[in-house]
């Protein structure tokens, strides 16, 4: 799927940016993410060093294990094949709660470390899994308690009830949050986006 | 009230978090500092295993966002849309959304600035960007981190969830606002 979404949006990049004559602003473009990307990582190894760091104080002292039973009953439905009590869960739970919260720096660490705990459950290497997949939606739909970086966008430019969007964006981001989680469910029972296949396909 | 009280949660969360597992940890005989440093080792690999994949994703998104892809997939879309009385001053944004975070905040910026903070179209806008996040930098850093190529079905659910986080933000921001 990405192979050909990644080649669609390069060659489309292209032949517009021919089109419009800014071909140049593409290049530099091309040249500029690339050297971006490098710098958005490396200044990930700080926060990520941090909250691994507490997470592992958590794993020792058994307060992961903790925070997996109290979300059992919610978790073990959304990720049916999530083993009870694995640290997956409750890496998960946090990395939920601190996105509700709206703690970008510390959801990401969380977010990661989740994977890495669901990676281990992982039968095929190189292919996600439905647990993953189902993960990975919930984090990129977004439902957030208090909206604060658009609040503070509306407030510095003038409005009188910078707060009104909270409702409307926490309406829009529940909405967005269960037709993902549906339509993540729903598609991992498709043969097309079957797992086996595609470990076929990569052996070919 | 109820807006103060989260906001408080939201404020205290990662400081209480930092001396409360410290001090459980402590409590159950664990050497904290030693446990911190040796978790802590994992974040550099982390960092760095997910490079290649948003190289990838970032060099493709620039390069969309730098052709004029952005506005002139807008423009073309623009008359459908509009039959179905869709507000398509937000087209922009709506398709910048899930490929750029940087991108859409100057979108929403912009049209805040330019339609006023409190009028329909400016708070629309606000609605939709915290509705939801950038789905393809989220496909590309998770998935990097554990490094899978193969996504299956998460590019289809992550960007059906990007088009009812959209609907959802025109319907509930027309009840709410007009």
């Amino acid at each position: 799927m990405l192979n050909y979404i990644w080649l669609a949006m390069v060659i489309l990049a292209i032949v517009l940016g021919g089109i419009n004559g800014k071909i140049e602003a593409v290049t530099t473009a091309a040249i500029d993410a690339a050297a971006g990307a490098v710098t958005i990582a490396i200044g990930l190894i700080g926060v990520m060093a941090l909250w691994l760091g507490l997470v592992k104080i958590m794993e020792d002292s058994g307060l992961m294990a903790l925070v997996a039973r109290a979300l059992n009953p919610v978790m073990k439905r959304l990720f049916p094949d999530v083993p009870a009590g694995h640290p997956a869960m409750s890496s998960m739970t946090m990395n939920i709660a601190a996105n509700m919260l709206g703690l970008n720096n510390a959801a990401t660490p969380l977010g990661l470390k989740a994977m890495e705990d669901l990676e281990k459950l992982n039968k095929i290497p190189g292919v996600a899994t439905n647990a993953m997949c189902t993960f990975l939606t919930i984090n990129t739909g977004s439902v957030q308690l208090i909206p604060a970086t658009m609040i503070g966008v509306m407030a510095s430019a003038g409005s009188k009830d910078p707060t009104a969007i909270i409702g409307t964006t926490l309406a829009a981001g529940c909405a967005a949050l269960i037709a993902g989680i549906t339509t993540a469910r729903l598609l991992e029972k498709l043969p097309v986006f079957a797992a086996k296949r595609e470990a076929e396909k990569e052996a070919q | 009230m109820i807006t103060d009280f989260i906001r408080t949660v939201s404020t205290w969360a990662i400081p209480f978090f930092l001396v409360a597992v410290p001090i459980y940890g402590v409590f159950r005989k664990v050497k904290v500092y030693e446990s911190f440093v040796e978790g802590a080792k994992g974040g550099i690999q982390t960092a760095v295993r997910i490079i290649p994949y948003l190289v990838a994703m970032l060099v493709a998104v620039g390069m969309l966002r730098a052709a004029g892809a952005i506005d002139m997939m807008a423009n073309a879309l623009a008359p459908v849309l509009g039959l179905l009385r869709f507000p398509v001053e937000i087209l922009p944004l709506a398709i910048m959304r899930p490929l750029s975070g940087s991108g859409s905040m100057g979108i929403v910026t912009e049209l805040i600035s330019a339609h006023g903070p409190d009028s329909f179209i400016g708070r629309l806008a606000a609605s939709a960007y915290g509705s939801t996040e950038t789905t393809f930098y989220v496909l590309a850093v998770y998935f990097g981190a554990v490094g899978i190529r193969k996504t299956r079905h998460a590019v289809v659910a992550g960007l059906t969830a990007d088009l009812v986080s959209l609907a959802a933000a025109v319907i509930v921001c027309r009840l709410a606002f007009l």
